[in-house]
């Protein structure tokens, strides 16, 4: 690589990796998590909970919580929401457990039914208490479940919304178009799940792995926090020759993606690419130029990475969020939202820290420290803090202005979206690279 | 040329937000009105060069049918504005010793030296666009206007060179006669803007034209009458936006917009705490923006990009010639303050340069994006009033592009 081809793809900072769980919910969160242990997901660990004695029992993930016992007898929460709820509550000491010590929490469940419902929103706010990035990762119903359990699922899904950082969605009618009529319910479902296998590997990529392009934790929650609409993932790889070029049509071509379309609308977009030792920058300009121009009008963060087991191959994920303005009902859902989680807190009024719902900013729980490194300085250590300072004073990171202050200084922050300059030669000057915004250059604080 | 009508000139921006042609007609007296001009929104343009080829001859298009319509005439060639990070402009000294034995310099002597002054230096996958001479000096003696017929043992030329990567100067070229247009001649777009808006005092007294265009900064500088720096820098109006966008948490598009109705260049002390509400497509209320941080981005970023011309003025010691100031155009001379700013940044004093110099359209063009398509055609006429001087009208200009372009 020539120097300035260096510079343009910004030298991997080093950094130690976040500790990362993936909690599975529910009987869906089960299945899928089991799937993802099976298909050799590596660098996070796991756990599952449910209100099912016997589901849980035929899971082989450990650890396993059985919560809400008391309340349902081990015998699941009957499709019901408001038990699935309850039980999370009743038992939110134990699921607090799976959370602790973890920079990040992948939270997967299926959405519809009774326990992921319920207990996703419950389970989301306790390790965030913990100190944790929670990111939800939910399954939504077919159409063919029945107006019941979509409306329940969507119901919920706002819910989860406002107790996790963000919430990634995977409705599984998308995947219908993949299927033809005579594929059984259980094959259905086992691809539903190696999507959210994908996406969740994606996503643990993007944070963990040392990359050409480090995205990083601050670059993830600038695009999945604080936003009212929701993300969708998609990933997709392709080996031989023409690699850059298939994998690329191929998650154009994702269902996840409406064909692409949602790029063209998105807000802001992470892509993540993994190759292997033999990966090319040509490849990696290759790839991220056709995202860049499907993307124009969107954010996008971008990171590579190289991955010995991918000898040969690209893979590819991309977490997209979509405009939320484009919808006439955005403006309405703001309110729904409240709505939806008024209940959540009268119903189960706070008694002194036990179910972890706080509402007032000075008994939060201080955040643990991170166990980051700082890449080496770009900023310089104050420039660095100043910015993470305005990074945790806006939108919903508000509410977690005080752990985010601990966490200054600890998480490299890094440019690496070129948006609209991404097909153009960079602007560098006396070894600056004047793309990215002089007032981060200059480490100016917007506070 | 035999034809006694009035001549036709038509300038063509490719600009990165804007694609502008500007209809000239020429009279026999040799004054210029403005007949004509068609925009069209720019797609594929980045930085002030074509990233989309498709998109761009579209929009090229899209202007040159708008501009025919307008001045109701058929546009056949165009003086081609061109721009990008790769245009440099620097000074040259070429030398040649007379070989006559009477030592009397002849004409051939005179254009044997500025070849000489215009081939050094310049990397040969460059293509020189201008080549602005200065004064002659013969045998040490400086500031010699007219050196033929004088005697001497050698003669020197300081020009001043403006050239670009030919590969990327052939892009703008190649868009255009796709559509079967003929590019009469190529001009670097801060040449063309500073033609437009000084008059021949300020470029006497010393002047500085800055071109804030929405992908580059185009800069020129005059002393005593004659072009002595040209610069271009990656960074416009887009880079604004995009801190914005970056800075705010919000689209570009959204970004743009806050630019546009908010924006200034310096922060005001009313600004604190200033919140602006900005509200959904059905005009319901969002999210608020907060005005300071919005304006502190922009200035941040302008102040900048002025630095960097300043520095580099700095560096060729000719700040301390700009008597008449510093002259700002392209559509970063709109933004509320950028004056007051470029005042602070230059120390001289500094004004929104204005296209007035020219009749026809007046109160349509006097608009500071239009400095460029406007100075193209001035550039045209000035070129058509030496071609009728000379007699000829194939230039040897025109040869040039057409090697330029083999190969292609
Ligand atoms: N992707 C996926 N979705 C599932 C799977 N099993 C169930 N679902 C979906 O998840 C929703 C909730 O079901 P389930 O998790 O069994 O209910 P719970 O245990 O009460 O939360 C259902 O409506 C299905 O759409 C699975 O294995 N994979
Ligand atoms: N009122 C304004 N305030 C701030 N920026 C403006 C304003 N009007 C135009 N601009 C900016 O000027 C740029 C366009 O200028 P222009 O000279 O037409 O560019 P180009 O020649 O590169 O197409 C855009 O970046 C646009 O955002
Ligand atoms: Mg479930
Ligand atoms: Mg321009």
């Amino acid at each position: 690589m020539t120097e300035a081809e260096n510079i343009a793809v910004g030298l991997p900072p080093v950094h130690r990796v976040p500790v990362i769980r993936v909690v599975g919910l529910g009987g869906a969160g089960l299945q899928a998590v089991a799937h993802m242990v099976q298909s050799g997901l590596t660098g996070l660990t796991f756990a599952v909970a449910h209100t099912d004695a016997r589901q849980l029992a035929q899971c082989a993930v450990e650890p396993k919580v059985l919560f809400g016992g008391g309340i349902t007898r081990g015998l699941g929460a009957g499709g019901d929401p408001d038990v699935g709820r309850a039980a999370a509550e009743a038992d939110v000491e134990a699921l607090r457990e799976l959370a602790r010590d973890q920079d990040l929490v992948i939270l997967v469940t299926g959405l519809g039914g009774g326990t992921g419902s319920g207990a996703a929103p419950v389970l989301a706010r306790a390790a965030r208490d913990c100190g944790a990035l929670v990111v939800g990762v939910a399954a939504l119903p077919f159409d063919f479940e029945g107006q019941r359990r979509i409306q329940q699922a969507q119901q919920s899904l706002r819910q989860l919304k406002c107790a996790a950082d963000a919430v990634i969605c995977l409705p599984n009618q998308k995947i219908a178009g993949l299927l033809d009529d005579t594929t059984t319910l259980l094959d259905t479902f086992r691809v539903a799940n190696d999507h959210l296998a994908e996406g969740v590997r994606g996503l643990s990529r993007l944070v963990t792995q040392e990359g050409l392009i480090n995205v990083n934790f601050a670059d993830l929650c600038r695009v999945v926090r604080g936003r009212q609409a929701e993300s969708s993932f998609a990933s997709a790889s392709a080996a031989g020759e023409h690699r850059s070029r298939e994998v690329v049509q191929k998650l154009f071509s994702s269902p996840f993606l409406e064909g692409g379309n949602l790029l063209a609308e998105a807000e802001a977009v992470l892509a993540s690419l993994v190759g292997g030792p033999d990966l090319t920058l040509r490849e990696v300009k290759h790839v991220m130029e056709q995202i860049n121009r499907a993307c124009e009008n969107s954010q996008v963060v971008m990171g590579a990475a190289i991955d010995p087991s991918c000898t040969g191959r690209l893979a590819m994920t991309l977490i997209v969020t979509r405009r939320s303005t484009s919808d006439a009902a955005a403006a309405g859902e703001g309110k729904e939202q409240a709505e939806a989680e008024a209940p959540l807190v009268s119903e189960f009024p706070i008694e002194g820290g036990r179910n972890g719902l706080t509402l007032k900013e000075g008994n939060e729980p201080a955040r643990p420290a991170s166990r980051f490194v700082p890449p080496p300085p770009k900023l310089s250590p104050e420039q660095a803090q100043q910015l993470l300072a305005n990074q945790a004073g806006t939108g919903a990171a508000r509410r977690r202005q005080k752990q985010a202050k601990l966490r200054q200084g600890m998480l490299p922050l890094e440019v690496v979206s070129k948006g609209r300059f991404a097909r153009s030669e960079p602007t560098l000057y006396r070894g600056e690279d004047l793309d990215t915004p002089t007032y981060i250059r200059r480490g100016v604080p917007l506070n | 040329m035999f034809d006694k009508s009035n001549k036709i000139i038509v300038g063509l921006e490719i600009g990165t937000s804007k694609v502008c042609a500007v209809v000239g007609e020429l009279g026999q007296e040799g004054n210029l009105r403005i007949t004509g001009v068609g925009q069209a929104k720019s797609r594929g343009v980045r930085k002030g060069e074509i990233v989309d080829t498709g998109a761009a001859v579209e929009d090229i298009r899209a202007a040159i049918a708008e501009a025919e319509q307008m001045a109701d005439v058929e546009i056949r060639s165009v003086y081609l504005g061109v721009t990008g990070g790769h245009i440099r402009g620097f000074n040259n000294r070429g030398r040649h010793a007379i070989p006559s034995a009477d030592r009397e310099i002849t004409a051939d002597d005179v254009q044997d030296v500025v070849k000489n002054a215009r081939a050094i230096n310049i990397p040969a996958e460059n293509h020189v666009i201008h080549v602005i001479r200065h004064h002659f000096i013969v045998d040490g003696q400086e500031g010699v206007l007219q050196p033929v017929g004088m005697l001497g043992a050698q003669i020197e030329v300081d020009v001043h060179v403006v050239h670009g990567v030919t590969n990327r100067l052939q892009n703008p070229i190649r868009a255009v006669k796709s559509l079967q247009l003929d590019v009469e001649d190529i001009v670097f777009n801060g040449i063309a803007s500073s033609l437009a808006v000084l008059t021949p005092e300020e470029k006497e007294l010393g002047v500085l034209v800055i071109d804030l265009g929405a992908g580059v900064t185009n800069y020129v500088a005059y002393v005593n009458g004659i072009i002595k720096h040209t610069g271009v820098l990656a960074v416009g109006g887009d880079h604004v936006t995009n801190d914005l966008a970056y800075g705010l948490k919000t689209s570009m598009g959204r970004a743009e917009a806050l630019k546009i109705e908010h924006g200034s260049a310096v922060v005001g002390p009313g600004d604190k705490g200033q919140t602006i509400a900005i509200s959904n497509d059905v005009g319901l209320p969002e999210r608020s923006i907060n005005l300071e941080h919005l304006r502190r981005i922009m200035s941040l970023r302008i102040e900048e990009t002025l630095q960097i011309v300043a520095e580099d003025l700095e560096t060729v010691g000719l700040i301390d010639y700009l008597r008449a100031g510093v002259r700002l155009c392209g559509g970063g001379a709109r933004v509320p303050n950028v004056s007051r700013l470029a005042e602070q940044v230059f120390g001289l004093p500094v004004s929104v340069g204005r296209t007035k110099s020219i009749s026809g359209l007046v109160s349509t063009l006097d608009q500071p994006e239009f400095a460029t398509g406007i100075g193209l055609v001035k550039f045209g006429s000035f070129q058509v009033e030496k071609r009728v001087a000379r007699g000829g009208w194939r230039t040897r200009l025109k040869s040039t592009l057409s090697r330029m372009l083999q190969g292609a």
